[in-house]
């Protein structure tokens, strides 16, 4: 199925469902939303464009295998939750700057924490959908 | 003491990196590893010798008791010699024996593993420490014995050796944990103390009946003894090692430590003489029947094993000088004599008794070993075996009046049964005609041949001087052991009294045996008809058994069929909650706390009721993942609908995602199925599957009568914003509060993805291979 609409129409989202994926992620502290949700919409996003385009295309777009977002992302979630020890403080302390940052707002180690969270789930559910897809036939 | 321990294993690891080095004639160099360890030892024997006892003290888990503690006293010295100093000697003989064997390094790291194991469980002051070195030993000793892999054979007894000296570390460490609880503590010193406490404890017959399972399991005592002739396959130097000199001996060894402890009770003397008496009986009558010189030394050992466990059982004075010297002795002429068998193994190719003779003539010092080894464990007047004889028949003679006298008997017929035998692998193969296939025998490497020469003649120096042994080792172990100083001295002569007639008929009885009793194949044969009443066809014939449970078990559970998977945890499931919501007492619906239904609700039911029922009237798999989407949308909004965002975002996110997932898995199954075949499967799957709403039901309508706990709510909505700086309670929880379950969560998920990726990729080369 390559319809021009349906592949007009996931150009656009593409970008615009990835901005809004980060917008859930960051904004998971004070509202709805968060690392998990967030990395389930930038899949979405992902996987609708492999709709249109095919996996492959998909996969130039993306740059990196999806699998690799997925050491990445245990890696910075494991440096936010051992980064308070270097401070001499027990693991997972939450550690904030003191000054608020323009539109993004406070930055903290439990930022840091969900930035993991979200690259894991995008490495992981991608991983799996697009192996499928790619290596079933 | 903890660096002898340790250099053991360290040695061990860097044979893994650096073993190519020690593949060569090079590999006798390790040798040096327990000569200094022996040096080390030795060098304690004037401190030990005068009554101190040397204590070493580290945290390992404070918190759970378990440190390193070590103690160095007569019983452990006694021990530690016996294994570096043998030790020494089996270092250096393997080297000329494995030469040009492909893992000889490894070997070497086996042998090196064991050391240390045996060592730490003879310095051990902590029991728990000390279970840790038995268990060590058992797995080191499993790949000693199946060191030749590629023989089903040695895989087989090592797996038995394993298994029956693994099950009875599991009984020694119910033992150990319940003596423990007993008294409070884990120190073998402060254990001693509490003797009394613990023997008058209720609980003290269970104590010492799993601690004797325990070391009769490693010491080869009837019923587990046929462990031991099977690890024969082990290569000589192995057997030589742990089969005669120190693993064999753990088992004796925790007896003689906890004697002290559990001792000088009917119930431990009893048993140990009854159990000891008959292993000693069955296994020297059994050696005289075998015709594989290791059989014989194997038979004969377990013989010795049971004299050992009869004296210790015996518990007097007497016994337990005798027990000790007799450990000494045996272990200097067993190992000679194994070392003496891999020889001529090695030399001739074979073992067999009844093709060997006349070998003096190509491997004269070989012989000298032999016959000095075999008189010893005669107990030839001048030999230390004859001053351990003595000490037993003394022992035996000074027991009880009314038993005295059969022990005794008993002791002797064993130790006719033992001369013979010990002539029949010492002197047997070297006398008489030699046989001509073996003329071109030459004698081996002086490695080879020293080793067992020294440990023969080393039993005839003890037997001279037998106050250097006596006053250095004997008498501070017996300290140790009984509890008490006790004046000792070890002589060459006692008079001419019961005892030594004794000796002397039990020489006599034994070489007449030796020369009437010509060993053959037929004789085994007909011996073979009994094995039917082995404990050794018992074991088979129940982990056969064992073997078909598990197959049948696995067959039926774990047959590789999603649905039946499925179906299983479900039922499980279905089983658990109903029990509790039985136990739980009535359900009834208070209305009066339920709100009025709203049109938003009814018709997102009516919605999940349709797409249920398209579900699972559908024939295409394809409807059928679409109808439980719609579900799983509907749900959503009831999430919404109850103010959950974050559950219906999250929610709305994955029902998303697993359509996308089903449709590229059904994509490549076929289209259509044909559901109307199986009526049964059904009828019994929507059983299942009512049973499960309705439980899940009623349990939903229970939690209602329950009164909440919001406490919990409460801490996290007060201190998600004081503490955690977040406004969102559900993220605050997710990424603060419980972060490292997170944490762990999307390792989990990262775990599954890896998992679905490999396995995808390894179907595919497997067919690309085809």
């Amino acid at each position: 199925m390559r319809s021009t609409i349906f592949q007009t129409a996931a150009m656009y989202l593409l970008p615009i469902l990835l901005l809004f994926s980060f917008f859930l992620l960051l904004r998971g502290h004070y509202y709805p939303g968060g690392g998990f949700v967030g990395g389930l919409v930038a899949s979405i996003a992902f996987v609708l464009h492999s709709f249109a385009f095919g996996t492959d295309k998909t996969l130039k777009v993306l740059r990196y295998n999806p699998l690799a977002l997925i050491p990445v992302g245990l890696g910075i979630a494991a440096l936010s939750m051992f980064m308070p020890v270097l401070f001499g403080l027990p693991v997972m302390t939450g550690l904030w700057l003191d000054e608020p940052i323009p539109v993004i707002g406070m930055i903290g180690s439990a930022l840091f924490f969900d930035i993991g969270v979200y690259l894991v789930v995008i490495g992981v559910v991608l991983t799996i959908l697009f192996t499928i897809s790619l290596y079933t036939h | 003491m903890l660096f002898t321990v340790l250099s053991g294993l360290i040695t061990s690891g860097l044979l893994i990196p650096f073993g190519k080095f020690f593949r060569s004639k090079w590999s006798a160099v390790l040798a040096i590893l327990p000569i200094v360890l022996f040096i080390f030892f030795a060098s304690h024997i004037p401190a030990v010798s005068n009554g101190n006892i040397i204590y070493q003290h580290l945290n390992w888990v404070p918190s759970l008791k378990i440190n390193f503690d070590f103690r160095l006293d007569g019983l452990s010295l006694l021990f530690s010699l016996l294994i570096t100093g043998i030790g020494s000697f089996i270092f250096i003989y393997a080297s000329s024996y494995l030469k040009g064997g492909l893992y000889i390094d490894r070997f070497y790291g086996y042998l090196c593993l064991f050391m240390s194991a045996m060592l730490g469980i003879v310095l051990s002051d902590n029991i728990l420490l000390l279970f840790v070195f038995w268990e060590l030993t058992s797995i080191s000793s499993f790949f000693l014995i199946g060191f030749n892999n590629h023989h089903a054979d040695s895989r087989k007894s090592a797996i038995t050796a394993l298994s029956i000296t693994g099950l009875g570390g599991f009984f020694l460490m119910a033992g150990l944990i319940l003596m423990s609880q007993i008294a409070g503590t884990y120190s073998i010193q402060e254990l001693m103390g509490s003797a009394e406490l613990i023997k008058n404890h209720e609980l003290y017959p269970v104590v010492i009946g799993l601690v004797f399972i325990g070391a009769f399991t490693k010491s080869a005592q009837f019923p587990f003894h046929f462990w031991l002739p099977g690890a024969m396959k082990a290569p000589t130097p192995v057997s030589a090692y742990l089969h005669s000199a120190t693993m064999v001996k753990a088992g004796i060894f925790l007896l003689l430590r906890f004697t002290p402890i559990l001792g000088d009770t009917p119930a431990w003397n009893y048993t140990l003489m009854i159990v000891g008496g008959f292993t000693m009986l069955y296994a020297a009558l059994h050696s005289l029947f075998r015709t594989d010189l290791k059989g014989i030394l194997a038979y004969s050992t377990i013989s010795a094993l049971g004299i050992l466990t009869f004296l210790i059982g015996l518990g007097t004075k007497e016994a337990l000088i005798a027990a000790i010297t007799f450990i000494i002795a045996h272990a200097l002429y067993k190992a000679a004599l194994f070392l003496i068998t891999g020889i001529i193994d090695h030399e001739t190719g074979t073992r067999d008794v009844t093709q060997l003779s006349g070998l003096r003539k190509v491997l004269f010092p070989v012989f000298i070993a032999g016959l000095l080894a075999a008189l010893s464990s005669a107990g030839l007047p001048l030999s230390f075996g004859f001053i351990g004889k003595d000490l037993i028949y003394e022992a035996t003679l000074n027991a009880e009046q009314n038993i005295a006298l059969y022990l005794t008997i008993a002791a002797v017929v064993t130790n006719i049964g033992l001369v013979a035998a010990g002539f029949l692998a010492g002197i047997k193969p070297f006398t008489g005609k030699l046989n001509p296939a073996h003329a071109t025998v030459h004698l081996p490497y002086k490695s080879m041949w020293i080793p067992p020469l020294v440990l023969a003649l080393l039993g005839f120096v003890f037997g001279i001087f037998p106050g250097i042994v006596g006053k250095a080792i004997i008498s501070p172990t017996v300290n140790v052991v009984y509890g008490q100083l006790v004046e000792m001295h070890l002589k060459i002569w006692h008079g001419f009294n019961t005892v030594l007639i004794l000796s002397l008929v039990t020489l006599v009885a034994g070489a007449i045996i030796y020369l009437i009793n010509q060993p053959n194949a037929k004789k085994l044969t007909q011996l073979g008809r009994l094995d039917f009443m082995a404990p050794e066809t018992l074991y088979t014939k129940l982990s056969g058994q064992i073997v078909q449970l598990s197959t049948w078990y696995t067959n039926t559970m774990h047959n590789g069929f999603l649905r039946s998977y499925l179906l299983k945890i479900i039922i499980f499931a279905e089983l658990l909650l109903a029990y509790e919501l039985i136990k739980g007492g009535p359900i009834y619906i208070d209305y009066s706390k339920l709100s009025a239904i709203s049109v938003y609700e009814a018709v997102i039911v009516l919605v999940l009721i349709g797409a249920v029922y398209l579900t699972i009237t559908t024939s295409s798999r394809l409807s059928a993942v679409v109808g439980t989407s719609v579900i799983g949308y509907a749900i959503c909004l009831i999430f919404v609908y109850y103010s959950a965002p974050d559950l219906a975002m999250t929610q709305f996110s994955i029902d998303t995602l697993t359509v996308v997932l089903f449709v590229f898995v059904l994509f490549n199954l076929p289209s259509f199925i044909n559901f109307k075949g199986d009526k049964i499967a059904k009828i019994r799957d929507s059983i299942v599957a009512l049973a499960f709403g309705t439980i899940l039901s009623l349990i939903a309508i229970k939690v209602l009568q329950v009164p909440t706990d919001i406490a919990i709510s409460k801490f996290y909505g007060e201190f998600a914003y004081t503490l955690a700086k977040g406004k969102n309670v559900v993220n605050v929880i997710l990424v603060d509060f419980r972060g490292i379950d997170t944490m762990f969560e999307i390792v989990v998920l990262s775990i599954a993805g890896l998992g679905v990726y490999s396995l995808i990729k390894l179907r595919l080369k497997a067919s690309e291979k085809e």
